[in-house]
């Protein structure tokens, strides 16, 4: 096997009078850079009757603020060449973009502009609450298998409100929304001391700190939440939940485990990544080799930790493996393949070459995700928000790398199946889907 | 997407949001200060021209291999043109693509992905009714495993009958998991509409075409159609252009043959034409996809098409994402974008809307149409998209797989390095005059045709008010 380099990430932090993280990683190799926020808010603290009013609040913080017009927000970045977006998950939301090089300043303001004074208003909100519901009609309910796995398993795992609901929201609890709940919802979450700002790219880091304290150095510090625990405990039972989808034309199921906690048991979250790469990552890895191949009872299987990617969430997060599969196969039948196989490295671990063909493909893909400014950009912002380090965007491979067969073993060995929730979906167009 | 009572429980008594309730909206949104001065862009520094080389191999094969250190990987592309007019090409080339890469003479299924992966690799085969597409990736220490890897897929899969079967029966279901999809439904009717029965409309075939598929006929296809003449490899990454170029003359030796890879026929010009009205029962949106005759990159008036395109939809601050997403809440995206095909190119114009608001939102894609060449875009309008396109293009061919796809959609059209690294002084000369005649001849709304694919119950009455809609 090839000697694989390691990937290091070179950051710079300071933490402004407000409370404000920075983190600054200089990288002259293309003239380019990229700005993040990420405020500590996301849908697991959607209040009770306010289901996707984080998503919610994400778009409204594009509609302007004290030195920018509606709209005006986008054609900045973009009319400089920029890019732009925001993404609203479990534990945290962000706003990034990626300009020329040319633009950094520019972007800078745009931030700081909209964490000190956004524009709030009726006529935004109430045109926002329009774009949303198109968005979840597009995603959601226009489509086959809209919010499959994340919208449909958490109800089934979990029990509380913050963990089990609908972070997309109900369009009952949408239109309800105020100017009033908004007001709230900022002055609560959008405190700088409650945000990290990731900069990343082709800048000097004297400049880039100069420029960072002029546009962020005067927005008021303000109380910053006391984050609750979202922890509960975990199921004692298998829960079983089907969901009657007329638009899909094939059954498909999702399993869901509870993972370990990713901040005081890293090897323990660690070991459960390798486990789903080992499982499903290439053709030549356990479950599609044994149900789309030998037994051919399954379109496509795939398993991960993360509704969104790993270490994307704080505790509880989940681990899941979806399979779509034909009419005529019986649900019981692939979950038994499942576990099966589950069983199996947990009785006998993996091979050596097994464990490295997993590291390498894992080396690969950071390589590769963090060569686009963007991607790494926000990797380390979720990485010092969510655990603390933002190196730990990087370090992935090398703990993989440090794992053993005794380790997946174990992992898979956490896979209780008593303790899981099994989403299943029950097809409406399945009466016209191919026999097998 | 319903929550029982049940899983609605309370959330904690000391929820941040119950003590915070200190300001209102107008205090949030301003500051003593008031608003400020909108920094200016400081001097853009552009990037070096990479080392690169841009050859035609022994064998007919096209290869660009472009140096870009940074992370030590390659990106590999490679476009081979697969098109076909016999009417079991379609359901042919597919089986054939999801098993190109399911076992070799020397390798089993499953070493194919053991190789690869030993070595940080990716390689994955996709068809459509223009070419077949190769792309993947490797550590830098692996290249000479990603190479062997393709290599051996293009002289020696076997596409052996157990697999041929295994990936027709999967290939049925994924059709229909595609044909579900109301995107997809949307973008068959579309070519339809566009090209009736041409075969560029030939994007997936029917369930009992697969069915029909045999491994005979899969291996007779690969042996004609899988060629090197015509075909094009774009490499990037850490790499030595001349040493890759070395390397892969040595692992595609035995690649020969002396048919030319089969380009797609001519496709006719786009006419403006009534959108046609098809009917998705019970569907709560409506897809609304029209298109019009496009230039290509060979055109001296393409980079003012382009910044027109960007001016009307091409980009978020464009006129009609602000009309009908900003200010009047119709959807969540807009969007207009240039296809290209072999022969020329397509404007298109996408929009996915709820199924009360569909007819307004035909009212005002049409109304933004011809606001488009009767009052064409303002000297700011043209800055801002000509900024974009330049720095999105910059951003795109910052990493080396945005390189390496913008570079490959280009080339796959006879352009190369030197072209894309040309794009930004070409833009840098387009007027507001060369912008309003193009916006004037390209985007008028008769020049369009197209579909709206949703509810015909509900739709059918407001499409027939408006009018220039074809009912079921």
């Amino acid at each position: 096997m090839p000697r694989i380099p390691a990937p290091v990430l070179d950051l710079h932090r300071q933490t402004l009078d407000n409370g404000l993280r920075v983190v600054l990683a200089p990288d002259p190799s293309a003239p380019v850079v990229a700005v993040a926020v990420h405020y500590d808010v996301g849908f697991r603290s959607e209040p009770v009757g306010r289901t996707g009013f984080a998503h919610l609040f994400e778009h409204l913080m594009f509609q302007g603020s004290e030195s920018l017009e509606k709209l005006a927000h986008f054609r900045h970045v973009q009319g400089s060449g920029g890019v732009f977006n925001g993404s609203t998950h479990q534990d945290y939301t962000d706003y990034f973009e990626v300009l020329p090089a040319a633009a950094l300043e520019r972007a800078l303001f745009l931030e700081a502009d909209r964490m000190r004074a956004p524009t709030i208003n009726e006529e935004n909100l109430r045109n926002q609450v329009d774009v949303v519901k198109e968005e979840i009609r597009l995603n959601v309910l226009n489509r086959p298998y809209g919010g499959f796995p994340w919208i449909l398993l958490p109800p089934v795992l979990y029990d509380t409100f913050a963990n089990s609901h609908n972070g997309y929201g109900d369009f009952t609890d949408l239109e309800q929304a105020t100017v009033e709940d908004c007001a709230a919802f900022f002055d609560a979450y959008y405190a700088p001391g409650n945000a990290v700002l990731t900069v990343c790219g082709d800048f000097d880091l004297d400049t880039g700190t100069d420029l960072v304290a002029k546009h962020f150095g005067d927005v008021p510090k303000r109380a910053v939440p006391k984050r609750p625990s979202f922890h509960e405990p975990e199921p004692d039972r298998e829960r079983r939940s089907d969901h009657a989808d007329p638009l899909a034309p094939l059954p498909a199921l999702a399993v869901g485990y509870r993972l370990p906690d990713p901040d005081s048991d890293l090897a323990g979250y660690t070991r459960a990544v390798l486990l789903s790469s080992v499982l499903s990552d290439g053709d030549a890895s356990r479950l599609p080799s044994r149900l789309v191949h030998r037994d051919a009872i399954v379109t496509d299987v795939g398993a991960g930790c993360g509704f969104f990617s790993a270490f994307d969430a704080r505790d509880p997060d989940t681990m899941t493996v979806t399979a779509v599969y034909p009419t005529a196969v019986e649900t019981d039948r692939v979950l038994a393949a499942i576990d099966d196989e589950i069983a199996t490295v947990a009785r006998d671990g993996v091979s050596g070459d097994e464990l490295s063909r997993t590291v390498a493909r894992w080396s690969a893909a950071m390589f590769r995700d963090h060569d686009r400014l963007v991607t790494r950009t926000r990797a380390i912002g979720v990485c010092e928000l969510l655990h603390g380090r933002g190196e730990l965007a990087a370090e992935l491979p090398a703990l993989l790398a440090g794992m053993t067969s005794d380790d997946v073993a174990a992992a898979a060995e956490a896979l209780k199946p008593d303790a899981r929730a099994v989403l299943t979906i029950t097809p409406g167009a399945g009466s016209k889907g191919p026999a097998q | 997407m319903t929550h029982t009572a049940e899983q609605a429980r309370t959330a904690e008594p000391t929820h941040p949001l119950d003590q915070a309730r200190a300001r209102t909206a107008e205090q949030i949104g301003r500051t003593e200060l008031g608003p400020r001065p909108l920094p200016p862009l400081t001097k853009q520094r552009t990037g070096r021209a990479p080392a690169h080389t841009d050859q035609v191999l022994d064998n007919g094969l096209r290869v660009i291999a472009v140096r870009r250190p940074g992370v030590p990987m390659v990106e590999l592309r490679m476009r081979i043109p697969f098109a076909g007019t016999q009417r079991t090409h379609s359901a042919r080339s597919e089986v054939l693509a999801t098993t190109l890469l399911a076992g070799t003479v020397r390798r089993t299924r499953a070493a194919v992905d053991e190789d690869l992966a030993r070595v940080g690799g990716e390689l994955s085969a996709t068809v459509d009714p223009e070419r077949l597409l190769l792309s993947g990736s490797a550590l830098t220490s692996g290249f000479d495993v990603l190479l062997d890897v393709l290599a051996d897929a293009l002289t020696a899969a076997t596409h052996r009958t157990g697999e041929v079967n295994r990936e027709k029966a999967r290939l049925a279901e994924r059709i229909a998991m595609a044909r579900s999809q109301p995107r997809t439904i949307a973008r068959l009717a579309l070519q339809r509409r566009r090209w009736g029965d041409h075969p560029i409309t030939r994007e997936l075939p029917e369930e009992s075409e697969i069915a029909e598929v045999t491994p005979a006929a899969v291996r007779s296809l690969h042996r004609r159609a899988m060629v090197p003449r015509g075909s094009l490899l774009v490499l990037v990454g850490d790499l030595s252009p001349a040493r890759a170029v070395a390397a892969i003359t040595e692992k595609l030796a035995g690649w020969q043959s002396e048919r030319q890879a089969t380009e797609l026929l001519p496709v006719p010009e786009l006419h403006g034409n009534s959108l046609l009205l098809v009917h998705r029962p019970d569907a709560v949106q409506s897809q609304l996809r029209l298109s019009s005759q496009g230039l290509p990159r060979t055109d001296p008036s393409f980079p003012a098409l382009q910044l027109a395109n960007l001016a009307f939809g091409g980009y978020f601050s464009a006129r009609l994402p602000e009309n009908i997403r900003e200010d009047k809440g119709y959807t969540y995206g807009a969007n207009s974008w240039i296809e290209f095909n072999p022969h020329g190119a397509t404007i298109i114009v996408d929009t996915d809307t709820a199924t009360e608001v569909t007819a307004a939102a035909l009212l005002e894609i049409r109304y933004e149409l011809g606001r488009l060449g009767l009052v064409p875009p303002t000297e700011e309008e043209l800055d801002s998209a000509r900024r974009y396109a330049i720095g999105a293009l910059s951003i795109g061919m910052s990493s080396q797989s945005g390189l390496a796809s913008t570079l490959f959609s280009v080339a796959s059209y006879g352009m190369d390095l030197d072209w894309l690294r040309g794009h930004p002084a070409r833009l840098a000369k387009v007027t507001r005059g060369d912008i309003a005649e193009v916006a004037a001849r390209f985007f008028a709304p008769s020049t369009f045709t197209g579909v709206v694919v949703g509810d015909a119950g509900v739709l059918s009455a407001q499409l027939a008010a408006l009018g220039g809609v074809d009912l079921p």
